[in-house]
């Protein structure tokens, strides 16, 4: 690396995270909900704004690291625009999951674990996503979709293509 | 409303649920939240409110179903140090989706049973950890926290008496292993979710090594109902060692998939029967994994089965969280087995050698079967694999692990024979 990015919170976020400190016995709790916040801001975790939550909150960038790649939410790398995170656990394997990512990895012509090339969409297979009633769900950028069938899902990709081209997303 | 005539109960987690407008306090107070909340504040101790909850009978509602007043007076009075209560939201295990409709359509019933288990325990700072994925149920707990804070139903000196308690809500950001309770408090601390020895158990050195107690989201839903009515009244729900009212999550092949909150007692087959509407294809279950994918299998021999947690250990399984996954005679017993082998493996938080060893062997072995690769020799393979981790590590996620294996293994050999023999041809 030659250049590193500098990056910075807004003000806004400096005090939002200055709050969220002072409600635990010590800083370093408020580590995995300053991630949340940096993934937010910044779409995913590379290592300038892991070093960036790291000296937000005086805290080592190595602590910072164990935490990032133990927790499957926390993302080191670009996605799509659209993560499409299909569980394919017990309830939703029952109901037709794996089918599913069959239909949509075919329909976007990539594989699981990968981003479509004009960077619309990724798909991963999840772990139960504690919505079993729902089976399957699929969840699309933090929201729960439930009872999820492969016309939904070309509905869905459509639409978001369309706006997309018309450029009103 | 919620009857105080125990036989008369029809809920007591999900009375309000299905209110409209239910997450917002003016609509909630109309329909009774908080409404016994200063009699508690005013006129219950500590102890009495302890009393309460260990004559209620209430087992913890996340799994492991220890007596939850039994839990609450291990804490040690007079430490110096704080005692922190904590809400375990973090609902992960495959099957279970029952906390998720507390918090997303009666926030202020959790808020209020926090409240209250906050007071008879001398909390000041109390937080819900809540599974990253949550991220609509954290929003709705947040909305429904604000405003409780705006009318003085936390914060200082609630509702004008010495009591003071605040309430955080803490997201998680996608492990498993974080719904055991010290993995919990480790990333509460903000450190991967890394289970601890116990002893010491956390209600003695827990969150920052203070005295902590961890309860499940339903469990402390259901202390108002406790305190207002009287433990005696809980115990007269549901049977003698498994009182009250329990949800239990349905999923798999039934018709009708949901949460279903019954007395402790009901059979398992009136529950999938009169309750999901049947099977999706035949009659009988091939399959139900009755308390969330880590608990053994059960076939159709214990299709009468009642929910409790004592008549589940005798069937051979045990009553979880109540995550019941069905599965009809449709069911790809190899696959599934497989599929978690997978989920194991990667939730596995690797400190423990057994563990994290042992689940990739069985996923690496359950991936040859499937794929039809498998010889004679994988059956022993995941036998002595399973049989080496369970039980031999910090925390029960290896038994977890095993559970699967070893219930295929036990009640279907015939069917990995065959998939061996197909191979074999």
């Amino acid at each position: 690396m030659s250049e590193v990015e500098q990056v910075h919170f807004t003000e806004q976020r400096l005090a939002e995270i200055d709050a969220l400190v002072k409600k635990y016995p010590s800083a370093r709790s408020a580590l995995l909900p300053v991630l949340h916040m940096a993934q937010e801001d910044f779409g995913y975790l590379p290592m300038h704004v892991q070093q960036l939550v790291a000296d937000t909150l005086g805290l080592r960038l190595m602590i910072v690291r164990e935490v990032v790649t133990f927790y499957t939410m926390f993302r080191e790398h670009e996605t799509g625009k659209y993560r499409l995170e299909v569980c394919t656990n017990a309830g939703c394997m029952l109901n037709g999951a794996d089918e599913l990512v069959q239909h949509i990895t075919k329909s976007l012509g990539i594989n699981v674990g990968e981003t479509t090339s004009d960077g619309m969409f990724t798909v991963t297979e999840v772990e139960c996503a504690g919505a079993c009633a729902g089976a399957p769900v699929v969840q699309i950028n933090n929201e729960y979709h439930e009872k999820v069938d492969a016309s939904y899902m070309d509905a869905f990709i459509t639409k978001v293509s369309s706006s997309e081209e018309g450029g009103q997303v | 409303m919620i009857s105080s005539d125990p036989k008369q109960v029809k809920a007591i987690c999900f009375d309000r649920i299905h209110l409209e407008g239910q997450t917002g306090l003016e609509v909630a107070r109309k329909n009774g939240a908080y409404k016994f909340l200063p009699t508690v504040l005013k006129d219950f101790d500590s102890d009495h409110i302890v009393d309460e909850v260990k004559k209620s009978g209430l087992r913890g509602r996340g799994g492991a179903g220890f007596p939850t007043g039994l839990k609450w007076s291990f804490v040690p009075r007079n430490t110096g140090k704080p005692t922190y209560l904590l809400c375990n939201a973090d609902e992960g295990e495959p099957g279970t989706f029952k906390d998720r409709d507390i918090m997303r359509f009666d926030p202020h019933l959790l808020i209020e049973g926090m409240i209250m288990a906050g007071f008879a325990l001398g909390v000041k700072d109390a937080y819900i950890y809540i599974r990253g994925e949550f991220l609509h149920e954290a929003n709705v707990m947040d909305a429904a926290i604000d405003e409780a804070y705006a009318a003085n139903l936390l914060g200082e000196n609630i509702l004008s008496t010495d009591f003071s308690m605040n309430l955080t809500v803490h997201r998680g950001a996608g492990a498993y292993i974080c719904g055991e309770e010290t993995a919990l408090i480790e990333s509460l601390e903000g450190r991967p979710g890394r289970p601890r020895f116990k002893p010491p158990f956390p209600a003695v050195e827990g969150f920052y090594r203070c005295p902590t107690v961890v309860n499940n989201v339903e469990t402390l839903a259901t202390v108002p109902a406790i305190l207002e009515f009287g433990g005696d009244w809980h115990a007269e729900i549901g049977v003698p060692n498994n009182t009250g009212m329990k949800i239990f999550s349905v999923s798999g092949h039934v018709n009708k998939p949901g949460n279903y909150e019954v007395p402790m007692g009901t059979s398992l087959k009136v529950l999938i029967e009169e309750y999901c509407g049947g099977l999706q294809h035949g009659t009988v279950p091939k399959v139900i994994i009755p308390g969330g994918s880590s608990t053994p299998w059960l076939t159709a021999e214990h299709y009468d089965t009642p929910l409790t947690y004592d008549a589940m250990m005798k069937a051979g399984s045990m009553l979880g969280s109540g995550a019941i996954i069905v599965m009809d005679e449709t069911a790809d017993l190899i696959a599934l087995t497989r599929r978690l082998a997978h989920f194991y493996a990667h939730e596995s938080c690797g400190q423990c050698t057994p563990c994290r060893e042992g689940t990739g062997w069985l996923e690496r072995t359950m991936n040859r079967v499937e794929a039809g690769q498998g010889c004679k020799k994988d059956v022993e393979v995941l036998n002595d694999a399973a049989e080496h981790m369970a039980g031999r590590t910090i925390c029960a996620l290896a038994d977890g692990a095993s559970a699967p294996i070893l219930s295929l293994l036990k009640h279907f050999p015939e069917i990995v024979e065959e998939r061996l023999m197909e191979n074999a041809e």
